[in-house]
């Protein structure tokens, strides 16, 4: 009986060994260890043994089961991984076929420019706001300090609908027009769209957009302007960017100021970007002006602000350094997929 | 507005900044530089020579061989061609290694020539003689020069010394932009105050003497103004024995570097004095006032003006004109007239320094179609008081070049003398506007620098006539700051109460549109709010159609920029021609702008202004692709119910067949299309093209970010299927809207699996197949359940004369 067993056992082995695939390895397992395999008929005609021989020959014949069991399943695992291997290598792909792209849009780079402003004075507590960009004279003029006959009027070179209604030059009207409301403090900032009688050029348009600030609390200060401007251009243009505040005149700020920032392209050493002189004009601001607080029904001597607009267009060309204000209004797809 | 740095400097002699450093200041204490011009950059090593010897050239007919001193001892040689050389003459010399800005010709070089010595034809020259050319110039400017040949100077020039500097071209022009309400700084004296400052050096404006003669001006001329409020002030005063000849060298040489022409010294001073005091003056012939009389007075409307440019110009109403005792001899402040101009023959002439009102003379500079430097600074708004300063200095240069003898007194037409404003002065205000710690001496010190006095017992500050910009201790705090320095001023930021940042709901919903587009391959455009009135019949709009009420611009750019949109389609139209016409394939466009819809017209108040979401797209894809993307953005904003499609959408632009108003809770939000294939001619996309258009004032009141956990389904799903026979004329929509609301609260989704008409179908009917799932939440369905649903459904169907197909 016990070479019987190992016979089986030995024949088994061979068998498992022989198998190079599962299939056949399976074949083994079921002429072996199946119902109607050797080591089950052995069992089988366990009742011809001794039955005092039974428990030691029901061990012998366990024992071989289990080495043949174990043999099998690490054969098994061999087979298995071997397969995977192969699979695995029959798989290989060339990765730097092309990709299959979902063909995402882009957006307009004023867009981008407006969000990233957004995104900062959003974080400093400013709230959006929007007005008309078919405005009241009124607002968009007398309400900021430009009355009838300013030459200023003149200088923005105004769209007019008739006498009392004009295409907004500006963003500022919406500074008037949330003073009014007289909801006190104010941090807000206007994007939008504003209009001047400029040919399509190079470096005009028609239609052009614009983003004001404005705030108006209590002790507000020259200096807040400076820091709240300095925090702002920093952000957009990077850490290493300088700022410099020179007096300026708008009729709706005193003091006023025009901000430059240092050439993003040379650092402020002088560039063909920055036509050599280290800095480019972004934006203007001020201290509302009292008089303007004053027909906007606030108490100048109670409450101060200070304002500022920068030119959207402006950020987005020197931004991305496009060097043709049309391509803004063309909607070009070649020019649009560059954002 | 433009400075020459040396006139500067003579008011402000202390003055030691070159021109970068001059200009980098300026800017920073508010007259900004916009650059400057070195008249001398490509000037190198130019002395003035005296010619000693001039000897033939022994191979060369037109050369001489010339030996001149120029201050060394040794004597320099220099062969020249200038045909005009004599010995002693005193001249331009360029030495060895030196550079001159041109050519003879005149035309200059970018960087100068260098002039190295050599030999020519076989003789050493070290260096060259140079005409005024070579320096730059030009005879306009140096009229002394001889036509052709080297400049000589005179005889009281020093040998060996810069011939640049004895010329004046050792001076920078500088420009500036003056803001508007710095009338004073339109000016040589405005900016060398401002100078002084800037600098601290001490600021010395040219001191008028008293001049005239012991005779009355009052026995030459009278003088009445009609319209005072159109002339704030009218000076007059009477030259007589008049000598016109050149004027002398410093002033010519200044009027040049301010590009002016030197003519004569009648007209050199009062271009002069323009640009010293910014007040325009003007010079009659008094032998032709007739009446020995100025009346200034309005035009009459349609009067004939002929100005001393020979043109015959027509006036309104409103054109303030000088007039003698029968007719008009000038546009006032705008140009004379060649009835009254001066000749070489004048024998007295007649100065005017007026003010007159700044606002009129910008209209009438308009109404006239006449611009000239005369007007140009009367349309700033000049200071009164300024009118006598320029005619006493006018007077004074008279004598001084002796280009006549002054009448004495000054006929003074000033109803209103205007005299300068009083502001309180709080140092502390000024402190807490700036957010600075500045001492009021400090301050004071700044004033006086420009001219501000200080009256201690009213804390006022005294602000002269000519700064009509200082109202306010707002303004007051101004002229710290830009004394100071804004550089200096503390960066901080506000305190004080805290606030949310916030966009609003509108512009978050628009943010999703973008998103969702972008998602679905379209990119962002803009296009124009304004656009031609053509467009309409472009998009085949009926005459009566209400998108042709439109806000009309009275003063356009043209035709195509007269109104304000009132539909979107036309820009998206527009940028997709663009790109067909430059071949770009697959294009997929969107646009958020608004169009602008009248109340009422003609407009009394705002129009509507109504935010469009626009697509468009031609290549890959079709009317389904875009009512995708609708879809998608509907979902992302939380529009959960099923938008409608209504074909009846009657656009005229978009294919009859291929169109639909996408209705959501019966209203109608907007709608979507392939355009109409004449409309897509009339732009030239040579493709078919699609558009949607999505109005967001009706859909951002529908929209919301909320959201509401529902489970995810345990029990099972039971699917069925059914097939049809439809008449044709029945929507898919249809089919759909009797399944939603039939299926019952089991009913979980249907999905359109099969479309077909042809071969097997009955003509007038196609066949359409649907997929229904059925699904409980608590339990699971019961067959019962579904049978029933189902049969609700089919009769639903059936009563619409749709037939199940087994």
């Amino acid at each position: 009986m016990k070479e019987k067993l190992k016979a089986i056992r030995d024949e088994a082995i061979k068998q498992i060994e022989a198998s190079d695939a599962l299939e056949k390895l399976n074949d083994v397992r079921v002429s072996f260890l199946g119902k109607k395999g050797e080591l089950t008929s052995v069992l089988k005609s366990m009742k011809d043994v001794a039955p005092e021989d039974r428990p030691m020959v029901g061990q012998l014949v366990n024992e071989t089961r289990q080495a043949i069991e174990s043999i099998l399943e690490e054969t098994k695992t061999k087979l298995e991984r071997a397969a995977r291997e192969a699979q695995l290598k029959s798989e290989v792909i060339d990765v730097t076929l092309p990709a299959k792209k979902n063909n995402v849009g882009h957006r307009h780079p004023n867009t981008i420019a407006q969000e990233e402003v957004e995104r900062i004075f959003i974080g400093m507590g400013y709230e959006v706001m929007e007005g008309p960009e078919v405005e009241y004279d009124l607002y968009n003029f007398e309400k900021l300090n430009i009355p009838a006959n300013h030459p200023a009027k003149d200088e923005q070179d105004t769209f007019y609908i008739n006498k009392e209604i004009v295409l907004r030059t500006q963003t500022s009207p919406v500074q008037a027009r949330v003073m009014e409301q007289g909801k006190l403090p104010i941090r807000m900032i206007a994007p939008g769209r504003v209009f001047r009688a400029d040919e399509v050029d190079a470096t005009h348009s028609p239609s052009f957009h614009q983003i004001e600030g404005l705030v108006i609390d209590k002790n507000v200060t020259f200096a807040d302007l400076k820091g709240t401007l300095e925090v702002f251009v920093k952000e957009l243009f990077g850490e290493s960017t300088k700022i410099k505040f020179r007096p300026h005149h708008f009729p709706f700020t005193e003091p006023s100021a025009e901000v430059d920032v240092s050439c993003f392209k040379c650092g402020g050493k002088g560039c063909r970007f920055c036509k050599g002189e280290g800095w480019i004009e972004i934006l203007g601001c001020g201290m509302v002006h009292p008089h303007v607080l004053e027909m906007c029904g606030i108490d100048p001597d109670e409450y101060s602000g200070f304002a500022f607009g920068v030119g959207l267009e402006r950020i987005a060309l020197l931004k991305y350094e496009i060097d043709d204000m049309r391509l803004l209004y063309e909607n070009d797809i070649r020019f649009l997929k560059q954002f | 507005m433009n400075t020459s740095l040396a006139w500067i400097k003579a008011y402000v002699p202390e003055l030691d900044a070159d021109a970068q450093e001059y200009m980098d200041a300026m800017t920073l204490s508010g007259s900004k530089g916009e650059g400057f011009v070195k008249l001398d950059a490509d000037l190198e090593n130019i002395v003035i020579g005296q010619i000693k010897k001039i000897e033939k050239h022994p191979d060369a007919d037109k050369l001489v061989v010339c030996q001149i001193d120029v201050g060394t001892g040794d004597l320099v040689q220099i062969v020249t061609g200038a045909p005009n050389v004599e010995e002693g003459m005193k001249i331009p010399v360029v030495l060895d290694g030196g550079r001159v800005a041109g050519g003879h010709d005149g035309k200059k070089q970018e960087g100068g020539i260098r002039i190295k010595k050599g030999k020519l034809r076989g003789i050493e020259s070290n260096g060259m003689l140079c005409s005024i050319e070579e320096l730059g110039s030009s005879r306009d400017f140096y009229p002394e020069a001889p036509e052709d040949g080297i400049y000589v100077f005179d005889d009281s020039a020093v040998v060996g010394e810069s011939a640049v500097h004895a010329l004046g071209l050792d001076d920078a022009m500088v420009e500036y932009e003056i803001t508007s309400n710095r009338v004073d700084c339109f000016s040589v004296l405005g900016i060398a105050r401002e100078a002084a400052a800037t600098f601290h050096k001490e600021f010395k404006p040219p001191v008028i003497t008293e001049t005239g003669n012991d005779e009355d001006v009052n026995d030459y001329i009278k003088v009445t103004v009609k319209d005072t409020d159109l002339c704030k002030r009218y000076t007059a005063r009477v030259v007589k024995n008049i000598k016109v000849a050149p004027s002398p060298k410093w002033m010519q040489r200044r009027l040049s570097a301010h590009g002016i022409r030197p003519i004569n010294n009648l007209v050199d001073i009062t271009n002069y004095v323009m640009e010293e005091y910014g007040q325009p003056m003007h010079a009659y012939d008094l032998s032709t006032i007739a009446g020995q009389e100025i009346v200034v007075k309005r035009a009459k409307k349609g009067e004939k003006f002929v100005t001393l440019d020979g043109q015959e110009r027509t006036m309104n109403e409103e054109v303030l004109m000088i007039c003698d005792g029968e007719k008009a001899v000038g546009i006032a402040g705008i140009m004379g007239g060649e009835n009254s101009m001066i000749t070489d023959n004048v024998t007295t002439l007649l100065f005017e320094a007026a003010c007159f009102d700044g606002t009129n003379i910008r209209l009438s500079s308009k109404r006239v179609g006449l611009r000239t430097d005369a007007s140009s600074k009367f349309e700033k708004g000049l200071d009164p008081n300024t009118a006598e300063l320029a005619m006493n200095r006018a007077c004074q240069l008279i004598e001084e070049l002796g280009a006549g003898e002054v009448v004495g007194g000054m006929v003074d037409v000033y109803p209103v003398k205007r005299e300068g404003n009083r502001v309180k002065f709080d140092p502390a205000y000024v402190n807490s506007l700036l957010g600075t710690d500045i001492d009021k001496g400090t301050m004071l010190s700044y004033f006086e620098k420009i001219d501000l006095g200080y009256d201690e017992s009213t804390s006022e500050i005294i602000v002269p006539s000519w700064r009509q910009d200082l109202l306010r201790p707002a303004d007051i705090a101004e002229e710290v700051a830009r004394f100071y320095g804004y550089d200096n001023i503390p960066t901080t930021l506000p305190t004080g109460e805290a606030t949310t940042g916030k966009l609003p709901f509108n512009k978050r919903i628009e943010g999703v549109a973008r998103e969702i587009a972008e998602f679905c391959g379209f990119s962002q455009g803009y296009c124009y709010s304004f656009e031609s009135p053509k467009v309409f019949d472009k998009l085949l709009l009926p005459k009566d159609a209400k998108e042709r009420q439109a806000v009309v611009i009275s003063n356009p750019l043209g035709e195509d920029f007269s109104i304000m949109r009132t539909i979107s389609l036309n820009g998206m139209l527009l940028s997709m021609a663009t790109n067909y016409n430059r071949r770009n394939k697959n294009v997929r466009l969107y646009e958020l702008g608004n169009i602008y819809l009248p109340k009422t017209l003609p407009l009394t108040e705002l129009p509507e202004e109504r935010m469009q979401f626009t697509l468009g797209f031609y290549g890959e894809g079709d009317f389904f692709t875009m009512k995708g993307v609708v879809e998608e953005f509907f979902e992302k904003i939380g529009l959960s119910k099923k938008a409608q499609y209504d074909p009846r959408a009657g656009k005229t632009f978009l294919h009859p067949g291929r169109q639909a108003n996408i209705i959501y809770n019966g209203e109608i939000v907007g709608y979507l299309g392939e355009v109409h294939p004449e409309v897509a001619d009339n732009y030239g996309i040579g493709e078919k093209a699609y558009v949607a258009v999505l109005d967001m004032p009706s859909i951002v009141p529908l929209a919301t970010f909320e959201r509401k956990y529902e489970g995810i389904a345990k029990f099972p799903a039971v699917t069925r299927d059914i097939s049809m026979t439809v008449p044709k004329e029945i929507l898919a929509g249809q089919i759909e809207a009797v399944i939603a609301q039939r299926g019952g609260k089991i009913l979980e989704s249907y999905t359109l699996f099969d479309i077909y008409e042809g071969a097997q179908i009955v003509q007038g009917y196609k066949s359409v197949a649907y997929s229904i799932v059925f699904r409980a939440k608590d339990r699971t369905l019961e067959e019962a359940d579904i049978t029933a649903a189902m049969k609700k459904i089919l009769k639903g169907l059936e009563d619409m004369g749709i037939e199940l197909r087994q």
